[in-house]
This record gives C-alpha cells, sequence and structure tokens, in this order.
C-alpha cells in the first residue's frame, strides 16, 4: 500500500511539559485512521502540528515525499491536504454555497479576481459538493443560521473543495447527535472509499472509531501507546488501562523518571 | 545640568494631567471596551467646572476643594452621558458606541460654549505657589513641585483602589472577562456606571489640577486627546503603570522637543509612538488581543447579492436627476452637491475595509488629506496641470497606505485602530510643523482646475463622473472574489487560511486600494476648494468617515454613501444655527440609539416588518 502521510518522532515540548513526544506513525491511502486518547493526550496538539498552527520541536512529517513540518497553513494546504476544525469555522456572512464557492475561487486561484461577480463562480461545482455531503437542499440558506451538524457538513464539503489527498478531521462528530454522526463518519467512509482520500480523524465517540475506522492509534501522556485494527486496540490491555482506568493513566515508573 | 534637571521636572509636572486623563480612557476601555473619544472633554468640563468653583470658593483651602469637586462633579456629569446615551446601545454592534460618544463631543462643546463663553480662561495661581524655587540656578515653578508630588499619590491611590480593594477586583476581572463577571453575579450595569464615574472624574480632576498652568479654552477636548491616545497605545490598553509611564514619556520629550527641536515636537511624540508599537505591538505594558474576545455582538451579516433591475431603476433615475441639476440647481446647490459626492466617495473607501474587512482604521484622514496634499504640493512646486495631479494624487495615496497597511495590519482590532490613528497623525505633525514645504498652518493656496474645469457645472460633473464610477467600482468589488475573500477573512481568518487564502495580502490589497480611493477623493477635494489645510489630515476627519459608515450601517454596502449624504446634508442645514453642534450632537445621539443598526439597516429591518420588503426566509 502507497503510503500518503508518515511522522517521525514528531515531537512539541512547551517548556518543560512535553505535550507530544517521538510520535512516529504511517497513513496509507485511502484508509481511515483514527487518533484517540484520554483528555490531554496530545491529540489536538499532534494535529495543530500536522496542519500547521505548531512548529514542531522535533520531528518529521512526509506527505507524499515531502516534508512538511514547520510549514504554514496555506503552504500545507497547497500541498493537498484538506481540513476541518474541531470548533467549525466558515463564512458566516455568506451563503452556504458561497462558502464553498469560496474555496473554490481559491482552489482555482482568483483570489485577487476583481472583475466576475464571486456568486456565479463555480456555483454547480459547489452544488456538486454538496449535494455529496447532503446539503444541496440548503445551498442558498443563510450560513449563519445553519445547526452545527450542518456546519460540520459544510466543513467537509469546502475541505473537499481543494481535491485533497489528505483530509484531517479534528472531532469531526464533536457536538452533534448520535444519529448525526454515524451519518457523517458514513459519508467520510464513502469518500475514503470513493476517492482514494486519506483521513486522519480524532474522536471521542469510541462507537463512531470502531465502527468505521480502518486502523486506530492511541495517544496517552503525549506517547503513542498503541496502533493496529480495530480489533487489537479493542484487546490490548494498556489501552484498556487508560481508558477504563488501572488506577493510574501512566506509569509510575516512567513518571519518577521524568520527575 | 541645572537646565536640564528643570527640563526634566517640568516634562514630570506635566505629566500628571496626562496621566490622569489617560488612565481614566484606559479603565473605561478595560471593562467596557469603549473608546470614549469624549474623553477629552471631560477633561476640558474639568478645568472650567474647576475654574468657576475657584471664582466661588477662595483662599488655598477653596482651591484644592475646588479640584477635588470639579472631579466628582465631572465624574456626576459621566455617570449621566453612561446612562443617557451608552446603556441603550452597549449591545450595538462594536465600536458603534464610537459614534455615540462623538455626540457628546459637539454636545459638551457647545454647552461649554453657551455657559462659560468663547474666551479663554486664565486659569487662577495656586494660593501660596505662586512663586518659583531656583534648583540649581534654575527657576522652577512652586506648582509644578505640587503637581510633581500629586501625580504620584493619585497613581498610587489608584494602584491601591485597582489591586486591594473588591471593586479592584470586580474591575479587572472585568477587563478579562466581563460576560463570566455577569454570570457570577455582578451588577454590570452598575459596574459600567461606576468605571465610568472613575473614568470621568479622572479626566475632570486632571483638567482642573492643570489650570493654573494651562487655564480653560475650547480647544483643550481635541488638543489632549490626541495625547491621550498616544499615550495609552505606548503603555498599553488597560495598564496603569503603561499609563504612567507612557505619559511621563511623552512629557519629558515634550519639553525637551521644544528646547532643542521646536520644529518637530509632534512628529517626535508620534514616531515614538509608531517605534514602540513595531517593538511592543500591544504598548509596554499591554497584553495581546485574544481572538474572538469582543465577539462580533449582533445578528451576522447578511449575505449580499448586486442590485436587482429594479433598485438599478431607481438609482440610474437618482443619478439622472443628480446629473441634471445644473438645470435648475443653484450653482450653490451644485457646489454643496459636488461637496457630497466627494465625501461620500471618501466614505465608501472606508466603509470598504471597515465594513466588508472588519479593519477598523481611526487614521482613514490620512489618505484623504494625502491625496489632497499629493496634488497641491504638485500643483505648487512643479506646475503639474490638473489632470496628472488628479491622476497621482490616488497614486500617491495608494502607495502610502501600502507602507502604512504593511506596518498596521501586524495588528488586529482596537490596536490596529490606534496604530492606524497614530500614522495619520504622524502624517498630520509632519504637514503641520514642515512649514518650509507645506507652508504649515498657513495651507497650501491657490490649487486651481485646468481652464476646461473651472466652471461650477463642469467641475461638478467631473466629481459626479469620478465619484460615482469610485463607488460603483468599490461595490463591484465588494461582489467580486477580493471582495469575498475581505469577508472571508474577517468572518473566519482560520477557515480562510486552511483553505489557501492569504488572508493578510488580502486586507493589505483592500486597505491600499481604500487609500487610493480615499486619495481620489482628496485630490478631487483639492481643486474643488482651491486649497489645502492640514485639518483636512486630522483626526477629526478621519472621526467624520468613521461616524458616517457607522451611521449609515456598518453591515450593509449602502451604508457609507448613505450616511455621508445623511451627515453632509444635516451639517449643511444646520450649521446655520449658532449652536449646531448641540443639536448635531443631540441628533446622531438619537439616531444612534434609535437606529443600532445604521440608518439603512433600520430602515431594512422597518420595511420588512411593514411588509414593503420581503423578509428574507432564514431571518424569521
Amino acid at each position: 500500500m502507497t503510503i500518503v502521510l508518515e511522522t517521525k518522532g514528531l515531537s512539541k515540548s512547551f517548556g518543560a511539559i512535553k505535550a507530544v513526544l517521538d510520535v512516529s506513525f504511517v497513513l496509507h491511502k485511502a484508509e481511515l485512521l483514527a487518533m484517540i486518547g484520554p483528555n490531554g493526550a496530545g491529540k489536538s496538539t499532534c494535529f495543530n502540528m500536522l496542519m500547521g498552527q505548531l512548529k514542531p520541536s522535533a520531528g518529521t512529517v512526509w506527505l507524499n515525499g515531502q516534508n512538511l513540518a514547520g510549514l504554514g497553513p496555506r503552504q500545507i494546504w497547497r500541498m493537498g491536504v484538506g481540513r476541518t476544525f474541531q470548533i467549525t469555522g466558515t463564512y458566516a456572512s455568506m451563503t452556504v454555497a458561497e462558502n464553498v464557492q469560496m474555496a473554490l475561487i481559491s482552489h482555482h486561484g482568483r483570489v485577487f479576481s476583481i472583475l466576475p461577480y464571486a456568486h456565479r463562480l463555480y456555483r454547480d461545482r459547489a452544488l456538486d459538493l454538496l449535494a455529496l455531503v447532503g446539503m444541496a437542499d440548503q445551498a442558498d440558506r443563510h450560513c449563519a443560521v445553519l445547526a452545527y451538524g450542518d456546519l460540520k457538513r459544510l466543513e467537509l464539503a469546502i475541505a473537499l473543495a481543494h481535491e485533497p489527498s489528505l483530509l484531517l478531521m479534528d472531532e469531526p462528530t464533536a457536538g452533534m447527535a448520535p444519529r448525526e454522526r454515524i451519518a457523517l463518519m458514513q459519508l467520510t467512509a464513502d469518500i475514503v472509499r470513493d476517492r482514494g482520500v486519506s483521513v486522519l480523524f480524532t474522536e471521542h465517540d469510541m462507537d463512531v472509531v470502531f465502527a468505521h475506522a480502518h486502523r486506530v492509534m492511541v495517544l496517552n501522556r503525549g506517547q503513542l501507546i498503541a496502533d493496529g485494527t480495530v480489533e487489537q486496540i479493542r484487546t490490548d490491555p494498556r489501552v484498556q488501562e487508560v481508558y477504563l482506568g488501572g488506577g493510574t493513566l501512566f506509569n509510575p515508573a516512567e513518571e519518577s523518571a521524568d520527575a | 545640568m541645572g537646565f536640564f534637571i528643570a527640563q526634566l521636572l517640568t516634562g514630570l509636572a506635566n505629566a500628571g494631567a496626562l496621566f490622569m486623563v489617560a488612565s481614566g480612557l484606559s479603565l473605561i476601555f478595560g471593562v467596557t471596551r469603549i473608546v470614549n473619544f469624549a474623553h477629552g472633554s471631560f477633561y476640558m468640563l474639568g478645568a472650567y467646572v474647576g475654574y468657576s468653583l475657584m471664582q466661588v470658593l477662595p483662599g488655598m483651602v477653596g482651591f484644592w476643594t475646588s479640584i477635588l469637586l470639579a472631579g466628582v462633579i465631572v465624574g456626576l456629569i459621566g455617570v449621566i452621558v453612561e446612562i443617557c446615551v451608552l446603556r441603550p446601545v452597549y449591545r450595538a454592534p462594536e465600536l458603534f458606541q464610537l459614534v455615540a460618544t462623538f455626540g457628546v463631543i459637539l454636545v459638551i462643546q457647545d454647552l461649554t460654549l453657551m455657559i462659560w463663553g468663547a474666551e479663554d480662561k486664565l486659569g487662577p495661581r495656586a494660593p501660596g505657589l505662586a512663586g518659583v524655587v531656583r534648583i540649581m540656578g534654575e527657576p522652577i515653578p512652586k506648582y509644578d513641585l505640587a503637581l510633581l508630588a500629586i501625580t504620584p499619590f493619585v497613581a498610587l491611590a489608584l494602584w491601591y483602589l485597582i489591586t486591594r480593594t473588591r471593586v479592584g477586583v470586580l474591575v479587572r476581572a472585568a477587563t478579562q472577562d466581563r460576560e463570566m463577571v455577569g454570570a457570577l453575579g455582578v451588577n454590570q450595569s452598575w459596574l459600567f456606571t461606576g468605571v465610568f464615574f472613575l473614568g470621568c472624574a479622572l479626566a475632570g480632576l486632571g483638567g482642573a489640577l492643570q489650570l493654573p498652568k494651562g487655564g480653560a479654552d475650547l480647544l483643550m477636548d481635541f488638543n489632549i486627546l490626541t495625547a491621550v491616545f498616544v499615550v495609552v497605545v505606548i503603555g498599553g490598553m488597560g495598564s496603569l503603570p503603561g499609563a504612567y509611564l507612557a505619559a511621563v514619556l511623552i512629557s519629558v520629550l515634550g519639553v525637551f522637543g521644544v528646547t532643542y527641536m521646536p520644529q518637530s515636537t509632534l512628529v517626535l511624540m508620534f514616531v515614538i509612538m509608531v517605534l514602540v508599537l513595531m517593538v511592543r505591538p500591544y504598548g509596554l505594558f499591554g497584553r495581546p488581543e485574544v481572538a474572538g474576545e469582543h465577539g462580533q455582538v449582533g445578528e451576522p451579516e447578511r449575505p449580499i447579492k448586486p442590485a436587482g433591475a429594479q433598485v438599478r431603476m431607481i438609482v440610474a433615475a437618482g443619478l439622472a436627476l443628480l446629473g441634471l441639476m445644473p438645470l435648475y440647481g443653484s450653482s450653490f446647490a451644485l457646489v454643496l452637491t459636488t461637496d457630497i459626492l466627494i465625501f461620500c466617495l471618501f466614505a465608501a473607501s472606508l466603509h470598504f475595509i471597515l465594513g466588508l474587512g472588519g479593519l477598523v482604521s481611526f487614521g482613514h484622514a490620512a489618505f484623504f488629506g494625502g491625496g489632497a496634499y499629493v496634488a497641491a504640493l504638485l500643483v505648487t512646486y512643479a506646475d503639474t496641470p490638473m489632470e496628472l495631479a488628479m491622476l497621482l494624487a490616488p497614486l500617491g495615496a495608494g502607495m502610502a497606505a501600502i507602507i502604512i497597511g504593511w506596518v498596521c495590519l501586524r495588528l488586529t482590532g482596537v490596536y490596529f485602530a490606534m496604530l492606524t490613528l497614530a500614522f495619520s497623525q504622524l502624517l498630520w505633525s509632519l504637514v503641520f510643523q514642515w512649514g518650509e514645504v507645506t507652508r504649515g498652518d498657513d495651507g497650501l493656496v491657490n490649487i486651481w482646475p485646468s481652464s476646461w474645469a473651472s466652471g461650477t457645472t463642469v467641475y461638478f460633473y467631473l466629481s459626479l463622473v469620478i465619484c460615482v464610477g469610485g463607488i460603483l467600482f468599490l461595490r463591484h468589488a465588494a461582489h467580486a472574489p477580493f471582495g469575498y475573500a475581505l469577508r472571508a477573512a474577517r468572518d473566519s481568518a482560520r477557515q480562510a487560511e486552511a483553505t489557501g487564502i492569504n488572508t493578510k495580502r488580502v486586507q493589505w490589497a483592500a486597505f491600499a486600494l481604500a487609500g487610493a480611493m480615499a486619495g481620489l477623493a482628496g485630490g478631487l477635494f483639492v481643486f474643488s476648494k482651491g486649497s489645502v489645510f492640514p485639518n483636512e489630515l486630522e483626526i477629526a476627519r478621519s472621526f467624520d468617515a468613521l461616524i458616517v459608515v457607522f451611521l449609515g450601517g456598518v453591515k450593509t454596502l449602502a451604508g457609507g454613501v448613505v450616511g455621508g449624504v445623511a451627515l453632509e446634508g444635516v451639517k449643511d442645514v444646520l450649521t446655520r444655527f449658532e449652536y449646531w453642534r448641540l443639536a448635531l450632537g443631540v441628533l446622531i445621539i438619537v439616531v444612534v440609539i434609535l437606529a443600532p443598526d445604521g440608518l439603512v439597516g433600520t430602515a431594512r429591518k422597518l420595511a420588512e416588518r411593514t411588509g414593503l420588503l420581503r423578509t428574507p426566509e432564514d431571518s424569521k
């Protein structure tokens, strides 16, 4: 299988706190990979490094053979990475379709164009993308009045406008109703299958993870403690300890070594 | 050496009033998030009230009682203003309150004129402190020494209040997160009122304290306002030690500047401000603004669509009516309409960055006046023909906007606003003080249009074509991908960047475009008046445009133009009366309270409610 994304020794420390320590993993083409872990495990820090919000303290991130560690969000976007946010970021003053059209305008490099009417550009393509995420009937609604779950789907359409080879989704189903969660992850799985896109996502809802992920990584206290199929993760004693509690969330020996 | 120390002491003494006014402004901003433009007016009131009290209360005790009482009285006036004017508009969109405080400036100006008359009041000497003390041979006024002692005392009292008392805890908590303070059961309204009292009382105290040094006059309000903004920005918004340090820095520099560089005192102040901000963008002791801290208050802007056939017909009819004006209007009407057209282009250019980009510039006059001066200088020194000068005016202003924008866009929100203000004031002080080239206060005169365009009617048509063309161009740009990208950068910079939009560059280009358009308006202005003076670059000019955009409606495309027509039209009617400022100020305040969405926004809502306009399905 082709490797799309590969991190080697990815680390980030804030002062003396090692938020992420020596995380190495691979993501294959058309794979749906989940990153899970309790609060404070370093998931968001990891994601922010992949997305260019944070500069890694050490380590490399290879995307299709190019190192993107330390690049900004725009450059990472240009390399074919799409993303959705944990807290949605959409253009509240525009219609739903215009939100997607804006991404398409950027995709075609016409941000500084001053002559055409923006609301007429790439409208058909935008409607196609909205249809894909099941939002076609809401295309002309004011984005500010959308329900939260719809905003999440809209963000997915925005991310797909750039035809990314890799999609990073930070808690894509947070704040959604259970039924919506299943629907959104089913949609994501379909996109992975139909378009060969690779997806890395973080998630708190284990039902969602175990139902859809091809592979699961578990992060705890900044370190990768497990990486395997859903079945392997389910039965891994260390993962059970982290999630169900074995009295401690960490290895006491390791803790005293740190101190 | 003696001279040096004397200078230093004078500077420190001057810092007193400045610090009190600045700390008051800073406190009010920190808690209520209102940039109180009227703060200079409370300072002025303090001076006048103190003056009157000193006429009544005799002797040393009377003098000091007067000063204290002046502070309290001005504080109470501030409370009245807060309750009557600001309370109704706290919920209005961010910074809309600026317009209200601007109305307050006008009202206070005319009321002061009514009560105390136009003549400057000479401040009474402080009893027992009239003479001088010689320090190392240099005479130092005794009163300066008294001020030297009082200021740290006030500063310490304030510091104690803020850091050691329950009130102080509330104030500091509200500065950090006023929503949380409200959620914890603190009555926000009275906290705001209390802080307003304190802030205004400090301003009044400052005004009364400087009476023996400077007296009282009607220009005090704007004169100190600039210095206060500089102090607050250098010190860092919301920081008391910062305000103190910056007040001392500016005052001492001012005193030395007068001695060693009398030609560039003002320039010096703004150069220092710009330098400080370039190294420490949030001032010496300020803290960065947390993104989304102020949150967009009110409903989000609605999606925009290019005008439909019906609206286009109406606009075309209106333009035709304007175009036929020379047939039915007097030549005075033509001149007035030309003025309004030029002002509308200026306002529309500000609206472009403010409304679409969310970039609140306090210094847009830099480009209007800048364009005017580019044209005027070219004519004066190079005999440039009008056509070329009018082409180079927007180019020059655009270049200035590129440079100023590059520095200012590193900041956001109120800091961006303050930095633009600093730059425009820098430009103003350059023009004002660089007399050899710009003729300073005397202005550049005899700048007339080419002979073909010198008739009132021809120049009216020229302005009509250029201004309407410019406004339509800006409007089209709003509907183009560029305008959309500008809105995208405002709505969610995070998403825009993640989808490959270089938000800073988009904003930079928009800033430059707006600057060029303002410069074009400035070029038209200078040839219509035949002269230009430094006040076209002034803070008041920037405020004019700002008021107009907010009054018209930030969240509506037509806001700038409608506001421009309304304000200039009303001004023309009102200026025929003696106390026109009072009337205009009251009118502005009433409009602000009754129409918090601006004229266009409120009219639209009214039309929707009465069924004249169809309500969009989504906002029901």
